[in-house]
């Protein structure tokens, strides 16, 4: 029997539309200082992500630099540990999972990196990289082998670049050989962190067609991090924004750019280039930057930037607003409507 | 006309010696600037866009040699000159911005040091002036003037910053306050905002977009998004495999592209706009080691004929528009040799 029907069967068992299931991941990296390396201080990285990611779907996190969004992807890959917040998979606390447990979660969720480079071996040949990853979680045994000259026939790239080193390879071929290392194991659930941040465009839409066809076949679930707006409307189903570690809306992704809600997301929306001469919707353009991480949000964390923002801001945390069922936001200007 | 061309680069063909052999890097390169125009140099990872603009500052690495062709700024042939008279251009005439502000700023002197040391070195007003007390005075200034018009947050403050204290928005600030202190008449913007955030982003081409219109300066503009060039340029140059394949106004290009890979890098482009059907364009650019014969561009273009597997396409001129591919060479079709 073939691994991909082998998959495929393990797909259906669970009824549960939910996969995973993230409340209120916190992550504060502690700054040590002095003689004696104590704690003097802390990097706010995640405040608040709080989200859950349906089976087969792709759910697109996305935020400026600092936002935390691949602090919390770390999170989710368990490389990193929550300061507070739980994650589920599955219905399971992953942070209560035994080491057996553990082996069993790190099989399910791969990871995959925005430097294709950095992340593979560059003393190992495609083929070693790929194998050794298959051994470690005894799958695809005896024939190795024959399963790695599969995968890398379902990401596009063919047995002889098995034998190449990393740097034999280009860019676009080099995130595809990452990305059949993640598949070797039969994940279920892939954290993408800006897989195509490193390409051009004309090799970022393979990629991400080949993304969206293996997503189609094999009804992997992704969380897409990323900067890209453009990558974030061609294949998430939905979206979540991250601003300064905290979420700020939540939504469908046709949705969220049909009707933004919050400020934040209108002003990211509005300030992608948009590849059309007079296209010029006038701008909204945003004054400041984000502030130091080394300072806590007190209550919205977008209150000095935002256009429209009120005494009430700067007070206290926005509650949630539903806007629908599948549309959340967290903004005291919807709240007063 | 040509007073109103601030630089012309003609067939500039520039090659690196490396352990690999002879890198073809740029092929017969072509393109004009007007004054106080901003024209768009775009293209993927080892189109050239880069080289093109290091080489009209003269400043390509050891082991680059320009083979062949021309450079002409403001009436002076750039290749000709001895160094010390590009000296007196470059970082005067012609300024840089990069794309990385790690690497261009000096991270253990301050802000005010490194500024006040173009200050010092190339303004011609300042080194007129006698008195030390009266120099210092005048540097001061004109830092804080020029940090006001990028609108530096506490300027005043930040010059005494070093270079890590500042976050990427305000070094490309600080870096667009340099390049226009000087008042020059070409400048060269490599990828200048791509280390930025999209707020960030629109903020910082903004500024440079009206710092441009204001000292009317040519710039031009090298960057791999479409979307940049849209926003801010007049015409834009798309280039491949070190050759410019296309030419003509943002307008024309954008709405019309006539060269097979001008139209498949738009089809290849994810809009945040609009929900488009993404088509990318099939295999990877060509080693520059190794170039393919005829049109570079003819093992991933869908409309190759068997010309194009044999024969450089000649550069053609269709109402106004530069573009080379043999679809459009012959005598049923539009284009005429420029």
């Amino acid at each position: 029997m073939g691994a991909v029907s082998t998959m495929r069967a393990e797909k259906t068992e669970t009824g549960d539309d939910v996969l995973v299931r993230v409340e209120g991941l916190r992550k504060w990296f502690p700054i040590l200082g002095g003689v004696f390396q104590r704690t003097v201080g802390y990097i706010y990285a995640v405040e608040d992500a709080t989200f859950n990611i349906k089976n087969a779907e792709t759910l697109a996190l996305v935020g400026e630099s600092g936002s935390g969004k691949t602090t919390v992807g770390l999170m989710l890959a368990k490389l990193e540990h929550p300061t507070a917040g739980k994650i589920f998979y599955r219905n399971r606390d992953v942070g209560k999972l035994s080491s057996s447990e553990t082996r069993w979660y790190r099989k399910r969720v791969q990871m995959v990196f925005q430097d294709p480079y950095a992340s593979l071996n560059p003393r190992m040949l495609i083929k070693d990289t790929i194998i050794e990853v298959m051994k470690v979680h005894r799958v695809g045994g005896p024939n190795y082998y024959d399963r790695a000259v599969e995968l890398m026939t379902r990401v596009g790239l063919s047995e002889e670049h098995l034998y190449r080193y990393p740097h034999e390879l280009s860019g676009g071929q080099r995130q595809r050989a990452v990305l059949a290392r993640a598949l070797c194991v039969n994940p279920e659930f892939i954290i993408l962190d800006e897989p195509t941040a490193s390409l051009d465009v004309s090799v970022q839409a393979q990629v991400l067609d080949l993304l969206k066809s293996l997503q189609d076949e094999f009804r992997y679930t992704y969380l897409l991090i990323t900067h890209n707006l453009a990558v974030v409307r061609y294949i998430s189903d939905r979206t979540v924004v991250m601003y300064r570690g905290i979420w700020v809306e939540s939504s469908p992704t046709r949705e969220l750019f049909g009707r933004a809600e919050h400020p934040y997301t209108q002003a990211l929306l509005s300030s992608v280039p948009i590849p059309e001469p007079r296209s010029n919707v006038e701008k909204q353009l945003l004054k400041g930057e984000p502030p130091n991480p080394t300072e806590r949000v007190k209550a919205c964390p977008f209150a000095d930037r935002c256009p429209y923002v009120m005494p009430v801001c700067n007070e206290k945390t926005p509650p949630v607003t539903q806007i629908n069922d599948s549309h959340q936001v967290r903004c005291w200007l919807t709240v007063k409507k | 006309m040509v007073l109103s061309r601030i630089l012309e680069v003609a067939d500039l063909k520039v090659e690196f010696r490396t352990y690999r052999g002879v890198v073809k890097a740029l092929n017969g390169v072509s393109f004009n600037v007007d004054k106080g125009e901003v024209f768009g140099l775009a293209g993927e990872t080892g189109s050239g866009k880069s080289v093109t603009g290091l080489a009209i500052q003269r400043l390509l690495p050891g082991n680059a040699v320009i083979v062949e062709g021309r450079i002409v700024f403001d009436g002076r042939d750039l290749l000709s000159l001895k160094e010390d008279e590009m000296n007196k251009i470059r970082g005067k005439e012609i300024t840089a911005v990069f794309q990385d502000p790690h690497t261009y700023l000096n991270p253990v002197f301050t802000m005010r040091e490194q500024f006040r040391d173009i200050l010092l070195t190339n303004d011609r007003e300042i080194a007129s002036i006698k008195d030390k007390r009266e120099i210092e005075k005048a540097v001061h200034d004109r830092i804080i003037q020029m940090l006001t018009e990028v609108q530096m947050p506490a300027p005043e403050r930040v010059i005494k910053m070093y270079p890590h204290e500042l976050s990427g928005g305000m070094k490309q600030r600080m870096m667009l306050a340099m390049a226009f202190s000087l008042r020059p008449k070409l400048i060269i913007a490599d990828e200048p905002t791509t280390a930025l955030d999209v707020t960030i982003q629109a903020q910082v081409l903004e500024l440079m977009k009206s710092l441009q219109k204001k000292y009317g300066t040519s710039v031009i503009l090298i960057t791999h998004d479409l979307g940049v060039i849209a926003e801010t340029c007049s015409r834009i140059g798309v280039m491949y495999a070190g050759r410019i394949v296309e030419t003509g106004t943002v307008d024309s290009v954008y709405s019309e592209p006539l060269h097979p890979y001008t139209q498949g890098l738009m089809r290849a482009l994810p809009r945040a706009d609009k929900d488009l059907k993404v088509e990318s364009i099939g295999g990877s650019v060509p080693d520059l080691v190794d170039l393919p014969t005829g049109c570079p561009f003819h093992p991933r273009c869908s409309r190759a004929m068997e010309i194009c597997r044999k024969i450089n396409p000649r550069t053609l001129n269709i109402d106004g528009r530069i573009v080379e591919c043999h679809l459009y060479d012959g005598e049923t079709s539009r284009g005429r040799v420029a």
